[in-house]
């Protein structure tokens, strides 16, 4: 088997902190094998920039292996990159030809403002979690498992949105940094599930108006899950929406009851 | 230690109060959601409308009897219920009203959208699903806001139509006025170019609907493009056979 | 009750099992343990750091009972932590298929599974809880496989022959762990949890013997500070990044542990390492982690190496006689599917041989020409297509077309810091939880089990026995972050970062923990040997000092610096690499992942010697990382005999 060898021109971002101006820096990375991954191609690069007794490219990443949903980057205009269904760390070096510039800019979103390099800070959507994206059950209480059946295309439903690893390409790639997919994602698995019944609408309104403070609105360009690594439906976004609706009629309901 | 970057404080108790409840609607229209009913509300209605003006006026091709008269019903509309023009009234300021709603609605969302992201992205975006009607759906809307203005002041109001053959604009002679003013080829080339940006406005707004309004079901959800796209030509094929048939002389005084 | 060595258990090694029967000795304890009544519990504070399975589940489970939790974690969310990576699934004891399961039952497989190298009381223990988990993250909203009549659906997994696996498609890991995020969330939102993020553990501050606080550095500014507590709960998973390459993620460490360890907590058995068979091989030298491709793979795929030293030709061109399917040959009556240990070694064996393929011949062949033949490709592509699809993404090869190349790598440690049954380390007040633990899983971890014993140990163990610890420090005063000890760490911290600035060399951190990674991974890792441990005791001490010679941090000390973090995470895998070494090499037998050449049967299997060896071998620090003493734990087994694995 040949390996085939790349040279490679990267155009970086950086921002030495969160009020620098920032601007590109342009490397040239010589004879990188195919089977480097992208991020082991900063790696690299990051070496030689000690060795020149320079600062390392500053930039978040953790499993590389696409699951916990810490890398990010935009690559070349695309959020994660060109590959389809493919987060950052997973991105290998076949997906681009000899000698091509690489674009590489980190997420922009008021919401996610940039610590430094290309790393940014995507607390906001702790928040939103915080606000509602939960199913209360203390620890101990549980009844069994098995008290309550889930028919298998609810379950498989649910976990198809629950499969959203929370890493901002959604927000990245929206053209107004929407949250909607992350945010409806996290509504829809719970929301379908028997067990998230007692909290559902509760949860819509609290998660939809947490998730106002901080993001732009959905236009539905799609942008979103087309960048989402997981391939998350827009069909979540639509659920949210309704619920959203029902939420402020039954929770009124609700409250004038007291 | 850093004395540059204040030390941070660790989060807890984020959870935030429930709002205060305003009435129902406001409390809706509040948020970035409510607001995106608002535009597929306002739209449907919209959307109602230029259906039905596009087939009222098709009534063009059965000559300038059949159409004035058509203008007449519209004036009579429960009449002798209603008093003459009341019911028209109500609807033109439901129209409007809605008119309004739809760019209250979108302005807003625009300046969120510019809000969220103040820094814009230095290098170029490479869109994979944005498609251009999504993409230009300010662009089309304006256009398309602009085209009513100069259609009322063309058609209803006269102020930009030739004058007719006594001098006067004559607001009933609905026939003569349209022939009159899309003689003119510079106002057929508008009039067409302006609905075709309807027809990609409409095509990413008829989609929308559904997804703003969560009519989501995979039953019919094969079938919201094929209706967005299906909608939209219907009203731009109807709408831009006017100027056209005006023309080549198909319609004519 | 088998005693089998009369040595002495280390007096600061007292297990404290509860008496009693097996099966009573947690309800013993829980009904003689302590409690703190509930308008008493926010007078408490506790530390937990880490936010993983064990460490989101304590804290959330400790706020909700009421006492004030400080959670630490160096991710920018909790959600990151690599609890999220696990595939299979989860082990329990639910016996939902009627197939003969039972607690007793998956007692006695983890405890076989460990090949009897773990206390038996906290095994049991793990198997009672498993059932608690399961309708815990249930009711969490975690979707787990279900049965078309909406009831759980459960798979096999090895060393087992009931089916017990709970799982949510290949991401059970990541839906546990957002189950136990959520929460935590909820109790962060609500304020019983004060989330700490990236903020890293850089010390453990121990005042007149007990764990008063810890010492955390702010990894966006760099600054230190001091958290006093009544309580530290370490939740800060497992050290198999020594090995510079492994399945663990890029920031894993094992400072946290490790600075207890100096602080005077035991480290218990740092040689037991898990190697997993079937990764994806390292593709180049740029490569810095593997990945883990499902064992399940094996139940189809046949593993095989060409028979000629200097092969060239395609896969699919070579011959059936120029092959050599060794697991069959080898293990006729497991084949494909011998135990994750002992498929590994047969594989390192013949790539050390120079049979290996792939460019670098770094690998075994796994192929799936015969079952796409007998099955069809539909069916391969049903069962295996998201394992098949993430294989291409990694290695650019279409399994259809090609046989995988796998090889084994590094996944999970089953030693860690040494804990009572209360999960109390030898400094009292500082409590080990989760992988970061010396656990239940003895020398060898069966799968599904790792997501087993972190929920067990946040959820359902130390809630109950914090209370324990707390209840007599009550209206007692404990130092706070003002005691000129606290100080003293932050200062003693402060300067060993600023150390590592000042250096000033010409090597990266990277540079040094790629080249340990290659001493431990060729010393102490598949197949450890006398010689090779003593030479790896004289090697990592000299590169250990070119460490600290010649290493180079750029940046500065505040503000984010990932290469500043890095060098302080590998300095403490150099101690740490020498322990394991010296572990390895003081464990005169192999058992499980502890495999040493001197002690096998002609066929190659692991001889454990239980006259000598039948105990937990815990380390203490004395200052000096070459020169730790051993202290050992015996182990006694009441209800198993002891007896030898055996595959063929």
């Amino acid at each position: 088997m040949t390996r085939t060898v790349k040279n490679l021109t990267l155009k970086v971002w950086r921002q030495n902190g969160p009020d620098d101006k920032g601007h590109f820096e342009t490397h040239v990375i010589d004879s990188i094998t195919d089977e480097a991954s992208f991020l082991e191609m900063l790696d690299v690069l990051n070496e030689r920039l000690i060795d020149e007794n320079k600062e390392a490219i500053v930039f978040d990443h953790d499993c590389r292996e696409g699951i916990c949903g810490t890398c990010s980057l935009m690559i070349n205009g695309q959020a994660h990159g060109p590959q389809r269904a493919t987060t950052t760390c997973q991105l290998h070096l076949r997906s681009f030809n000899d000698n091509d510039t690489i674009v590489i800019e980190p997420w922009r979103a008021s919401a996610f403002p940039i610590i430094k390099d290309l790393m940014v800070d995507r607390a906001a959507f702790d928040r939103i979690v915080e606000s509602g994206g939960f199913i209360t059950s203390p620890t101990g209480g549980a009844p069994d498992a098995n008290l309550i059946p889930v028919p298998k295309p609810v379950a498989d439903a649910a976990m198809d949105a629950a499969a959203c690893i929370g890493c901002g390409a959604c927000v990245a790639a929206c053209p107004n940094s929407a949250a909607n997919l992350f945010v409806g994602a996290k509504i829809t698995h719970l929301n379908l599930l028997p067990q998230g019944q007692a909290e559902r609408y509760k949860r819509a309104e609290a998660m939809v108006d947490e998730m106002d403070e901080h993001f732009g609105s959905c236009t539905n360009h799609g942008e979103c899950s087309a960048a989402c690594p997981k391939e998350i439906s827009l069909d979540v976004i639509a659920l949210m929406n309704k619920d959203y609706r029902s939420a402020k009629f039954k929770n009124r309901k609700q409250l004038s009851r007291k | 230690m850093s004395t540059a970057t204040p030390s941070r404080q660790p989060v807890t108790g984020t959870a935030a109060a429930p709002r205060t409840r305003r009435p129902l609607l406001l409390d809706l229209y509040g948020t970035a959601v409510g607001k995106k009913y608002a535009m597929a509300i306002s739209g449907i209605a919209l959307m109602g409308f230029v259906l039905f003006h596009m087939i009222g006026n098709t009534k063009m091709y059965l000559g300038a009897v059949e159409l004035n008269e058509y203008a007449e019903f519209l004036k009579k509309l429960l009449y002798p219920l209603a008093p003459k023009e009341s019911v028209l009234w109500i609807l033109r300021a439901g129209l409007l009203g809605m008119l309004a709603l739809h760019l209250h609605a979108a302005w807003s969302l625009t300046v969120l959208n510019r809000h969220a992201r103040s820094v814009r992205y230095q290098s170029a975006r490479d869109y994979q699903e944005a498609s251009l009607a999504s993409r230009s759906m300010r662009l089309s809307g304006i256009v398309v806001l602009l085209f009513i203005v100069w259609h009322l002041l063309d058609l209803t109001f006269g102020v930009v139509n030739t004058v007719g053959a006594d001098g006067e604009f004559v607001r009933s002679e609905v026939y003569a006025n349209v022939v009159r003013s899309f003689e003119r080829w510079p106002v057929a080339l508008f009039y067409v170019v302006a609905n075709l940006l309807l027809g990609l406005h409409l095509t990413h707004g008829a989609w929308s609907i559904f997804q703003s309004l969560g009519w989501n079901n995979p039953r019919f959800n094969a079938w919201r493009t094929a209706f967005a796209r299906g909608f939209a030509a219907v009203v731009v094929i109807g709408n831009i056979s006017f100027p056209i048939a005006v023309t080549i002389g198909i319609v004519s005084v | 009750m088998t005693m089998l060595q009369d040595r002495p258990t280390d007096t600061k090694l007292i297990s404290k099992v509860p008496d009693g029967a097996l099966a009573d000795k947690w309800d013993n304890f829980k009904a003689n343990a302590k409690l703190v009544n509930p308008s008493n519990k926010r007078k408490f504070k506790v530390i937990v750091v880490g936010t993983g399975l064990a460490g989101a589940s304590a804290a959330a489970s400790l706020a909700e009972l009421g006492y004030r939790v400080d959670a630490f974690t160096f991710h920018d969310s909790p959600r990151r932590a690599h609890s999220i990576a696990a595939q299979g699934g989860i082990n329990a004891a639910k016996n939902y298929q009627g197939d003969g399961d039972s607690v007793s039952r998956l007692f006695s497989d983890t405890i076989k599974g460990g090949d009897f190298r773990s206390r038996e009381g906290n095994v049991y223990r793990l198997a009672q809880v498993s059932v608690n988990i399961i309708d815990q993250m249930v009711a969490q909203g975690v979707p787990f496989a279900r049965e078309y009549g909406g009831l759980l659906d459960n798979r096999s997994f090895g060393g087992a022959q009931v089916s017990r696996t709970f799982y949510a498609r290949g991401q059970t890991g990541q839906q546990l762990l957002l189950g136990a995020y959520q929460q935590l969330s909820r109790q962060i939102g609500l304020g019983g949890v004060r989330l700490f993020n990236r903020c890293e553990l850089v010390d453990i501050v121990v005042i007149d013997g007990r764990a008063a606080g810890i010492v955390t550095r702010d990894l966006l500014t760099g600054e230190l500070t001091s958290h006093a507590a009544h309580a530290v709960v370490l939740a800060t998973g497992g050290y198999g990044n020594a090995y510079y390459l492994s399945t663990n993620a890029m920031n894993c460490n094992v400072t946290a542990a490790w600075r207890a360890h100096q602080r005077g907590a035991y480290f218990a058995n740092p040689c037991y390492t898990q190697i997993h068979p079937t990764c994806i091989p390292q593709a180049d030298e740029t490569q810095s982690k593997l990945t883990l491709m499902s064992e399940s793979l094996r139940n189809d795929g046949r593993v095989w190496v060409p028979k000629n030293f200097d092969e060239t030709r395609a896969a699919h061109e070579i011959p059936e006689q120029d092959r050599d399917y060794f697991l069959e040959r080898l293990y006729p009556a497991y084949g494909n599917l011998a135990p994750r240990d002992i498929s590994s070694r047969a594989a390192k064996r013949l790539v050390d041989k120079g049979l290996g393929v792939g460019p670098l011949k770094n690998g075994v062949y796994l192929d799936f020409a015969d079952a796409i033949g007998r099955l069809g490709r539909n069916v391969v592509e049903e069962r295996y297509g998201n394992l098949f699809e993430m294989y291409e993404r990694i290695a650019g090869e279409n399994p259809y077309d090609q046989p995988m190349r796998i090889y084994p790598a590094t996944h999970y440690t089953m030693g860690g810091l040494w804990v009572d049954y209360e999960l109390q380390t030898t400094i009292p007040g500082l409590y080990a939880a989760g992988e970061a633990n010396f656990s239940d899983h003895g020398t060898n971890r069966l799968g599904a089990s790792a997501l087993m014993q972190g929920l067990a140990d946040g959820y359902f163990v130390l809630p109950y026995t914090i209370s324990n610890g707390l209840a007599p420090l009550l209206n007692k005063t404990v130092p706070g972050t003002d005691h000129p000890e606290f100080k003293r760490v932050e200062t003693a911290a402060k300067a060993r970062f600023q150390g590592y600035l000042d250096i000033k060399g010409t090597r990266s951190p990277d540079f040094f923990h790629r080249e340990l990674g290659k001493l431990i991974w060729n010393y102490c890792g598949m197949e450890r040997d006398r010689n090779g441990l003593e030479k790896a005791l004289t090697e990592i001490p000299a590169l250990y000092s070119e460490f600290k010679t010649d290493l180079r941090v750029t940046g500065t000390g505040e503000g984010v610096n990932q290469t500043l973090e890095k060098a302080g995470r590998v300095d403490d895998f150099f101690q740490l690499g020498t322990l394991m070494c010296k572990d390895a090499l003081t464990r005169e037998e192999s058992a499980g992942g502890h495999f040493r050449v001197e002690y096998q049967t002609e066929e190659g299997e692991a001889v454990r010697d239980d006259e000598n060896f039948c105990h937990v071998a815990a380390w203490e620090w004395t200052g000096d990382e070459n020169n730790a003493t051993r202290h050992e734990e015996q182990l006694s087994f009441e209800s198993v005999q002891l007896a030898t694995r055996s595959y063929k």
